[in-house]
């Protein structure tokens, strides 16, 4: 027992909440204000032989693999877990992309191959998790030391290069004067927003994560939920390596989206998730990637070297932690209180 | 055999097998010179890993400390460079590990942020400082260096041992002084058995959770020292990833994820066994070098299940305590 | 009533208030030297708020402590320590991981030369186990010791310093009756030391098989005190759960709403679990309430859990609707038509920060099943429909659940059951920690549920409740069925005698 008495419930809030879109939205404007101050180009956008080109296109277009990790990220961190193999997976994923262009496959096939392989990744760790019950962070650490080693497997130790107009076309290509690659994420985005809200899992998933306990006393399979989330975690990584190998046109099991499950991560911190799981925000956690981009677009243009740019993402994550910390969160609260007028109770 | 020394005689075990296997199969394998260079090769890795016992011991993890490898390399390189001797720039760079590390554990603890995410924006920080000072590898020349590197105790055989494998024994018989013949040592594995009752307890928790992570981060340090001698360099892409072989090294030791069981002895076995993986690979020549992370995730799936197991059998009694 | 003529502690007048509630109201104590003096009452009555108060925990709003004559404020539990005041709980707070050895000797190790040395620190530890008789190797890891040991190895880093006064907050709540026999002979020895010991617990054999007085609370209040021999069975039962003379409830429930014909929806034959129920037998038809009473840690909560599937039976047999079923997740038995409204809302029934909506759905989301969601037109029907039916007072459905009052959450997790449909509903203190206009709310809709036809199982530690809506009464005592209560037979003397008789 601690020697604190239990908190008294929140005083009940009279006005409702702004919602939770605001203020990654408002911390995406201020950061593209700022860049439109340093480079009075940054807004322009021009069209250059069909291809649309400017600072803002660009943003949006390197964001991409980032966005498909995030968008299966917010899933996981939706249930309380956590996904540290994506970038692995999109190693992995790569390399079975390259070997099965190489076999002489059919795009569809390479497609449907590469994403098994995603979701196989996927359910290895929703099993380690939910099955054997290792702690998210562990359960998806083996996979994250493993997964460049099966990568580099699957590639021979070479870095494999392969020609293919399909997957050319879909990482670099556009329809339109729009790259297409940004479709994709429109897709995955408009897909996974479907099966969480019009089906019953994103009310599962949210509960998981807010309160498991009472969730299996409300009937919900927690496993079966923790399971799917985890997969599609995978499928998205197997996407996000998609988009990266075809970009490059070869498989680079070491380098293949190094550090992109911390971007990832980040975004849908950014994106207003809690770490300690409960809610999903697939639309912020896309404006997060933004976030996440367009500071390192602003780095570069404000003529600072771009190797602050970790440390600038460091200050970042640090900064928006510590708003999210309850304890924190308590203190400024009881700190606006205590000038607040009291009103009589009830 | 008490339960929560069954994952230390399994690392012991898969040592011994792995180093029967190599000398089965290859000749000179099991000469002093193929240990010397294993304690050689491996020294930054299980100093790394030393650190990390504390923090997974405390019941947190460390995800920085490949970057503070390499930042202590080419913070290391670049000061040598403009003058320094060599020493004074590892004490200068032992404050500011110390210092930060202190002010991570204190933020895990203060503000109940999860310790990986803190240690990441910690990773983060450190590689972005390291390409901040130099984008290049910056050679270190100086006689203490050279001295360091060309420094040899002759074991009986082919073998010696060299300053870096000097250096992890030392830091080896300090941690292994702080972890298991003191208080806070002590307070550590209470902290990462069960917080709450240690606090009912009287351990200091919070003092002991900003110790672990100063601990660690002076630990880091002189990994990161004992690279750059060991490489005469300072490379700002250096070490990535060690942060995920020195976790490896610590699970692998018998080390429980979930904090509160394990020895620091085990680390080393653990941080030899990865080495021992990579040197039979390296001698078989047919093997490729990608089975080394496939084999050592392969080794935590299995040291995380077993730990699973041994964890069940030895809080069922516990968990079954029923409501009123 | 005597008063040992130099008491050990003196509480006087100790009150406590927290937010909205008054959790001790001018209480007195008495503690001699050399007694056990069990501490009683059921939920709320302020026992354990008593307990921080002179352990430091809390600090008393008003009133006085003696110890040995002389007035003392207990600022920390650090500080209760220091006077001698130590401290053992229901959940040991020692560390699973931990040997016993650094258990009992944690941060105050001997040491040579600024070291620990372990020789010398593991031989202290013996001997203080040896001192109660203990034979344990030290080395083992606590975790895998039995309760019984734990909570052993938890008393004596208690009495491993000067101890004069040593509170056992409900060490059997956890043990076998072999264990708890090998702690009594403990406890006789320390008294025998001369050591005051407050023993809180609920079972009331061991009050008589150990205790030498008895204080009882009620609602923050001191109800009674006195020795073994000057408090008889009934008297203390009464004494805890108050005595209730008239009835707000009237009538008695009919029973034309039981459908006799079919089979029971649940039977269940010698249904039990180890060290959580004793085997039981009981079987509700529909249109039928059966109550569970008893005293707190009788096992009503247990045997609710099991027949719901939250925990798996290891003996015995479930038979619903005639067939036999084996329960294995609560998710099956929500699909059998089931519902569950637990004790713990916070921790066990809501989801605090979904909205009032999404946590009224959430039962019958599961009936339904993954694929079928039900539709937003329909989702906001129901909970407009469920808010109204049940008097919810939120603003809107759209309010995290977290951030109503106690009373609205109970209807909350009620109303999500409703919404599902289901055909039993097992309650666990359904009016617990709500207001009294609300209690009787919620005994009119269980009647009137039942009169629709729906069997309900209902846990209670209000008797005047129980009494008001039950057809049949299963009364519980130390996780055991000890008696069944039939139609006009039930009345609270009824329930008292039994919970009271062995």
């Amino acid at each position: 027992m601690i020697p604190v008495p239990p908190p008294s419930e929140p005083a009940t809030k009279t006005r409702r909440p702004l919602p939770a879109v605001v203020w990654p939205l408002v911390a995406l404007a201020a950061i593209l204000v700022v860049d439109g101050f340093i480079s009075p180009s940054f807004f322009s956008i021009r069209l250059v032989e069909g291809r649309l080109y400017g600072s803002l296109i660009d943003i949006v277009y390197r964001g991409t693999p980032i966005a498909l990790l995030a968008l299966g990220m917010a899933i996981v961190i939706g249930a309380k877990g956590i996904d540290l193999s994506v970038g692995s997976v999109v190693a992995i994923a790569g390399a079975v992309m390259a070997h099965f262009i190489h076999l002489g496959f059919d795009p569809a096939v390479v497609v449907a191959a590469t994403l098994a392989v995603g979701l196989l990744c996927g359910l290895w760790n929703g099993f380690l998790v939910a099955v054997l019950s290792i702690q998210p962070i562990i359960a998806t650490l083996i996979l994250m030391v493993a997964g460049r080693g099966i990568a580099l497997m699957i590639n021979g130790g070479r870095i494999p290069t392969f020609r293919s107009d399909f997957f050319s076309a879909l990482s670099t290509g556009r329809i339109w004067v729009i790259p297409s690659r940004l479709f994709l994420v429109a897709l995955v985005f408009l897909v996974l927003w479907a099966v969480l809200r019009r089906t019953a899992f994103g009310l599962f998933v949210e509960a998981v994560g807010g309160n498991a306990s009472a969730a299996r006393l409300a009937g919900i399979g927690t496993r079966m939920v923790t399971l799917a989330t985890y997969g599609i975690s995978g499928v998205c990584a197997a996407l996000a390596g998609i988009i990266i190998t075809g970009d490059t046109r070869s498989s680079d099991a070491v380098t293949a989206g190094m550090w992109s499950e911390l971007d990832a991560i980040l975004a849908v911190v950014l994106g207003g998730a809690s770490l300690n799981g409960g809610r999903i925000f697939l639309a912020t956690t896309l404006v997060g990637v933004l976030i996440i981009q367009s500071l390192t677009t602003s780095i570069l243009m404000s003529g600072l070297p771009p190797e602050f740019n970790l440390v600038v993402k460091a200050v970042v994550i640090l900064a928006v932690l510590l708003v999210q910390a309850p304890k924190v969160r308590t203190a400024v609260g009881s700190l606006v209180a205590a000038f607040r007028p009291r009103r009589t109770e009830r | 055999m008490r339960e929560r020394r069954l994952p230390i005689l399994a690392t012991i075990a898969v040592f011994v097998l792995l180093y029967a296997l190599g000398g089965l199969h290859f000749n000179h394998f099991l000469s002093t010179g193929v240990f010397g260079n294993l304690l050689t090769d491996n020294a930054f890795v299980i100093i790394a890993g030393l650190g990390m016992t504390f923090v997974i011991l405390s019941g947190g993890i460390d995800l920085s400390v490949g970057s503070m490898i390499g930042f202590v390399g080419i913070a290391m390189a670049t000061m040598v460079a403009h003058g320094w001797h060599p020493l004074a720039a590892i004490a200068v760079l032992l404050v500011m590990g110390i210092v930060l590390g202190a002010l991570m554990g204190w933020i895990i603890d203060a503000f109940e942020i999860q310790p990986f995410i803190v240690t990441l924006t910690a990773m983060f920080l450190l590689r972005g400082l390291c390409f901040v000072i130099s984008l290049d590898s910056v050679p270190i020349k100086h006689p203490f260096v050279e001295a360091f590197s060309d420094f040899h105790l002759a074991l009986p055989g082919d073998g010696w041992l060299s300053g870096p494998a000097l250096v992890m024994l030392a830091a080896l018989a300090f941690a292994v002084v702080v972890a298991h013949f003191t208080r806070f040592g002590a307070n550590v594995y209470a902290v990462g058995g069960d917080a709450a009752s240690a606090l009912l307890l009287g351990v200091p928790v919070r003092r002991t959770i900003v110790g672990v992570y100063a601990l660690n981060g002076a630990f880091g340090v002189l990994a990161g020292a004992t690279y750059a001698f060991y490489t005469s360099s300072g490379y700002p892409l250096a070490a990535s990833g060690v942060e995920l072989d020195a976790i490896a090294a610590v699970v692998i030791g018998g080390t429980l994820l979930t904090g509160g069981v394990g020895l620091v002895i085990g680390t080393v076995f653990g941080g030899l066994i990865q080495g021992l993986i990579q040197t039979l690979i390296i001698f078989d020549g047919s093997l490729d070098s990608w089975w080394i992370r496939i084999v050592i995730g392969g080794l935590l799936f299995v040291f995380i299940v077993l730990q699973k197991l041994i964890m069940r059998s030895v809080t069922a009694l516990g968990a079954s305590a029923a409501p009123g | 009533m005597d008063v040992p003529a130099r008491p050990r502690v003196v509480m006087r007048g100790i009150t406590k208030t927290f937010p909205g509630v008054k959790a001790l109201d001018g209480v007195d104590f008495t503690l001699a030297p050399g007694e056990i003096h069990a501490l009683l009452g059921e939920n709320g009555a302020g026992k354990s708020t008593l307990v921080k108060v002179l352990t430091g925990v809390l600090a008393a709003d008003a009133g006085t402590v003696e110890l040995d004559g002389v007035p003392i404020r207990v600022a920390s539990p650090a500080a209760a320590q220091d006077l001698g005041i130590n401290t053992v709980y229901q959940e040991v707070n020692l560390v699973p991981t931990l040997s016993v050895a650094e258990n009992l000797m944690l941060e105050r190790q001997s040491s040579r030369f600024g070291l620990i040395s372990w020789r010398k620190t593991r031989e202290r530890a013996e001997a203080a186990l040896a001192r109660l008789k203990i034979h344990v190797d030290v080395g083992r890891s606590l975790g895998s010791c039995s309760l019984a040991i734990q909570q052993l190895v938890a008393i004596a880093r208690a009495l491993d310093r000067d101890t004069r006064v040593l509170v056992l907050d409900e060490p059997t709540a956890s043990l076998d009756a072999h264990e708890v026999e090998g702690l009594f002979t403990v406890l006789r020895d320390i008294r025998a030391r001369g050591i005051a010991i407050v023993f809180i617990t609920h079972f009331i054999d061991q009050v008589y098989a150990i205790a030498d007085r008895i204080t009882v609370l009620r609602n923050g209040r001191f109800a009674g005190t006195g020795t073994i021999a000057e408090v008889p069975r009934m008297r203390l039962v009464t004494l805890m759960l108050g005595k209730q003379i008239e009835s707000h409830y009237a009538e008695r429930p009919t029973t034309e709403s039981i459908d006799q014909t079919g089979a029971p929806v649940i039977a269940a034959t010698g249904l039990g679990r180890a060290r959580w129920l004793e085997p039981i037998d009981l079987s509700v038809r529909a249109g039928e309430v059966v109550g569970l009473a008893g005293l707190l840690g009788s096992g009503r909560t247990e045997t609710a859990k099991l027949l719901f599937g939250a925990e798996r039976a290891d003996k015995g047999s479930l038979v619903i609707d005639g067939v036999p079923v084996t329960l294995r997740s609560p998710g099956q038995a929500i699909r059998m038509g089931f519902g569950f409204c637990p004790e713990d809302r916070k921790h066990e029934g809501l989801i605090l920060d979904l909205s009032v909506r999404e946590n009224l759905i959430l039962a019958l989301q599961c009936r339904r099943g993954w694929w079928n969601r039900v539709g937003q037109a329909e989702q906001n029907r129901i909970a407009a429909e469920m808010i109204a039916a049940l008097g919810i007072a939120t603003p809107d459905a759209e309010k995290p659940v977290g951030q109503l009052s106690g009373g609205n959450q109970q209807k909350v997790i009620l109303a999500r059951w409703l919404a599902a449909k289901p055909r039993l509903l097992i309650l666990d203190e359904p009016t617990r920690g709500i207001d009294i206009g609300a209690h009787a709310e919620i005994v009119g809709l269980i009647r009137r549920l039942c009169r629709e036809g729906l069997a309900l199982i209902v846990a209670s530690s209000e008797l005047e409740e129980i009494v008001a809506f039950s057809h049949r009464v299963a009364v519980l005592r130390d996780r055991r069925k000890v008696s069944e209560i039939v139609g006009a037979d039930i009345t609270q003397s009824t329930i008292v005698e039994a919970i009271a008789n062995s």
